[in-house]
């Protein structure tokens, strides 16, 4: 299989943005600038372009639509778009650019969280006939998986307390971030529930953003970028979308991506988890084998910022910036969607090519 | 390096207006079933699985694949969903023949459909988006403009949409999954049925279909195990372009006449309608077959009118333009797209029955979406290239 290696990355900052309509237009456009910037190229250097999003996000159809203005795609431009996160546009671009089609491609993911009330239009995911009708909003559906798992004794509120302490830690020193700062477990622990067993710090907050990853074949890749972070492995996974049959303490489809696309995740330095719930980062860790080793969201992860449909692209670019800057040799980009970690996607990046 | 790819199989529901017999996952599965049999294979030798739909508020629900992978055997597997609008499945196509054609995959699953009975798609298109001119009246309001900006353009006397719908109504009475079937319609009956959008008449306007649509698609080795003939995949493209932007020729779109000259390209055809042995086309509303003929190269602007008027778009024409009776027989909207590329499939595989083009072994499936503006196309043939 022919080298594609991921050269630019940007994403706007993760807020509640009064100023932004659902097209994603206003946040996309400084964003894409920022990505093209770093890598010297233009829309004319772009061979595909593919984006993610959501019209039950943006709350009317064909939201992607006006979109396609924030590229200017006139002269008319290769383009494609997936109804999921941005994460997946970009596996759709690293496909384009393996068939030889495209040497660059530009993948981009954008959501405007805030429109509404997100964990009720998360309900509308769930199977419409004999579940989406009693509204189990998302906040809740996680929560019942928060309290399987401390039922079992796979994690406590401490726990789960201190993955939310780290990221806010770690994610004052992310000028995307929606939420940073110092404060410990003791004190998450002393706040009321949300929907017990979760806390506000458990779950992600709701904010809108965009974000821009460049993708370019190993013919292109060195000049666009003086270490480019190859992709060695990339690979996707669905579980089943009822509740019910599911064992919710296990991610299936998490462990088949990652094994799918290395044999050897627990070795990486930097993993970017795009986990909305603090259990869920746990869960995510066993499911990989990621060993206490491994950095996990050195960003401050989704907890500090999940603008939705960008979020899990903004994890594999954040991965990759690891390794482009150097600070990382093998980083991992996780992204999950569906209630509860229904699907999930593993991309994972080497500065050095195979 | 691109590998070589074919339509191994081929399956679509009986489309009709209310599928109240079926949930959106029975509708989805009878499509896949079906064409996982055609193929020779069953939902486990499926690699990966693509589905393609138009707008979730078509349903009322967010991202229903999510859903749906139990009844597309995707549990454990990559699913993929597209949404480009209308041309999505032409998309779904596209995207699921480039995961073989990328060496990614050996046997995909692509599935497009739509249950517009569960809503109402006229409605959930009459949105009022920012900064965006609002499309009133569903699609219908949007494109009768256009048509009449074609008519006034290239002159095309007025009978040309009432001697499409004819016939590709009549075709629909060949296709037994088409949802109309009007053997017997008539000029005079398309002529005198009511206006809604002018110049489209009711007999002019493709109707509200609940329907889905699947192909398994495989590489060179798969095809070799197949049962039966296969459709190599000789060429796939895709172009967009904005709703509105200044200089934006709405009649004869540039999206569309890139999408082409790349889609001719790559299959190596320079003399399009003597190479093309059929074409299954996207005509939501029957003008847009002499306008889609021009854009594609069929005819010169203006003048794909006269290859509707002569006949030469019925089965034993020059190029007989949807055999099955197209959009205008079944409107299942996310999945027509995928329609026409799985009808242009099983021309060359000649499985088409009673709509079969004769000696068919050269076909272009085409869909367009959005404001005239999202282009998907493939070019199938009875041998790889």
């Amino acid at each position: 299989m022919s080298e594609v290696a991921v050269v630019g990355f940007a994403q706007s900052p993760v807020a509640v943005r009064d100023d932004a309509t659902t097209s994603g237009v206003e946040m996309l456009v400084p964003t894409i600038a920022e990505a093209f910037g770093a890598c010297g190229i233009t829309k004319s250097d772009i061979g595909f372009w593919c984006s993610g999003s959501s019209d039950y996000l943006a709350g009317r159809a064909f939201s992607f639509v006006s979109a396609v203005d924030a590229i200017g795609a006139v002269p008319p431009t290769m383009e494609s778009h997936v109804e999921m996160d941005g994460a997946w546009a970009l596996y759709e671009a690293w496909v384009k650019v393996l068939t030889g089609d495209a040497d660059i491609a530009l993948a981009y993911g954008f959501g405007k969280s805030s429109g509404a009330e997100l964990r009720r239009v998360l309900a509308l995911q769930l199977d419409p006939y004999l579940v989406a009708p009693l509204w189990p909003d998302s906040v809740s559906v996680a929560a019942l998986q928060a309290r399987l798992g401390l039922e079992a004794g796979r994690w406590t509120e401490k726990d789960m307390a201190e993955v939310a302490a780290r990221s806010r830690a770690a994610a004052a020193g992310n000028p995307a971030a929606q939420v940073s700062g110092s404060v410990t477990a003791a004190e998450l622990l002393d706040r009321p529930y949300v929907a017990e067993p979760l806390r506000a710090h458990d779950c992600a907050p709701v904010g809108d953003g965009a974000a821009v990853v460049i993708i370019a074949s190993a013919a292109r890749a060195r000049e666009l970028c003086e270490r480019p972070a190859w992709i060695t492995g990339f690979a996707h996974r669905i579980d089943s979308g009822s509740l019910g049959a599911r064992d919710l303490l296990s991610v299936p489809s998490a462990a088949g991506a990652s094994s799918a696309a290395s044999a050897d995740v627990g070795s990486v330095d930097v993993a970017e988890l795009h986990a909305p719930f603090t259990h869920q980062e746990i869960l995510l860790r066993e499911a990989m084998g990621l060993g206490g080793d491994v950095a996990i969201s050195p960003s401050g992860g989704a907890l500090c910022g999940n603008p939705m449909f960008a979020a899990g692209l903004a994890r594999i670019g954040l991965a990759a910036r690891a390794v482009m800057s150097g600070r990382a040799g093998r980083a991992l980009g996780h992204a999950t969607s569906g209630p509860a970690l229904q699907q999930n996607l593993v991309c994972v990046l080497s500065g050095a090519s195979s | 390096m691109k590998q070589q790819a074919a339509v191994l199989g081929v399956g679509q529901t009986r489309h009709r207006s209310k599928r109240t017999d079926v949930s959106m996952a029975g509708l989805c599965r009878e499509a896949a079933d079906r064409a996982v049999a055609d193929a020779g294979l069953t939902l486990a030798d499926i690699d990966a699985v693509v589905v393609g739909k138009a707008p979730d508020l078509f349903e009322g629900v967010m991202m229903p694949e999510l859903y749906l992978a139990d009844a597309l055997g995707a549990v454990g597997k990559p699913l993929l969903r597209v949404h480009t609008a209308g041309s999505v499945g032409g998309a779904t196509g596209n995207v699921a023949a480039s995961l073989v054609q990328a060496g990614v995959h050996r046997r995909v699953l692509a599935l497009a459909w739509e249950k517009q009975s569960e809503s109402n798609a006229m409605w959930a298109l009459s949105i009022n988006p920012p900064f965006s001119m609002p499309v009133g009246a569903g699609a219908g309001g949007y494109f009768a403009p256009h048509i009449r900006a074609y008519i006034r353009r290239s002159g095309a006397p007025s009978h040309i949409g009432a001697l499409v719908a004819v016939k590709d109504r009549r075709n629909g009475a060949l296709n037994p999954f088409a949802h109309l079937q009007q053997g017997d319609i008539t000029l005079e009956k398309v002529q005198a049925s009511p206006m809604l959008w002018d110049p489209v008449r009711y007999d002019e306007t493709c109707p509200s279909s609940d329907g889905a649509c699947a192909v398994v698609i495989g590489d060179a080795p798969a095809a070799a195990e197949a049962p039966g003939p296969v459709a190599w995949i000789r060429a796939t493209s895709m172009r967009s372009e904005p709703t509105m932007f200044a200089g934006k020729d709405h009649v004869n779109p540039a999206a569309g006449r890139d999408c082409v000259a790349a889609l001719w390209r790559q299959a190596g055809i320079t003399d399009p309608i003597n190479e093309i042995d059929v074409a299954e086309i996207y005509v939501p509303f029957s003008w847009y077959e002499p306008m889609w003929l021009e854009n594609l190269g069929f005819a010169a602007p203006g003048e794909g009118w006269r290859l509707t008027e002569a006949g030469e778009t019925a089965i034993g024409g020059r190029i007989p333009v949807n055999p099955s009776g197209g959009v205008l027989s079944s409107n299942p909207i996310g999945a027509s797209g995928l329609l026409r590329f799985a009808e242009s499939a099983l021309q060359v595989m000649g499985k088409g029955g009673e709509h079969q083009v004769p000696g068919a072994r050269v076909a272009l499936g085409h869909a367009y979406g959005g404001g005239s503006q999202f282009f998907s196309m493939w070019v199938v043939a009875s041998t790889p290239s």
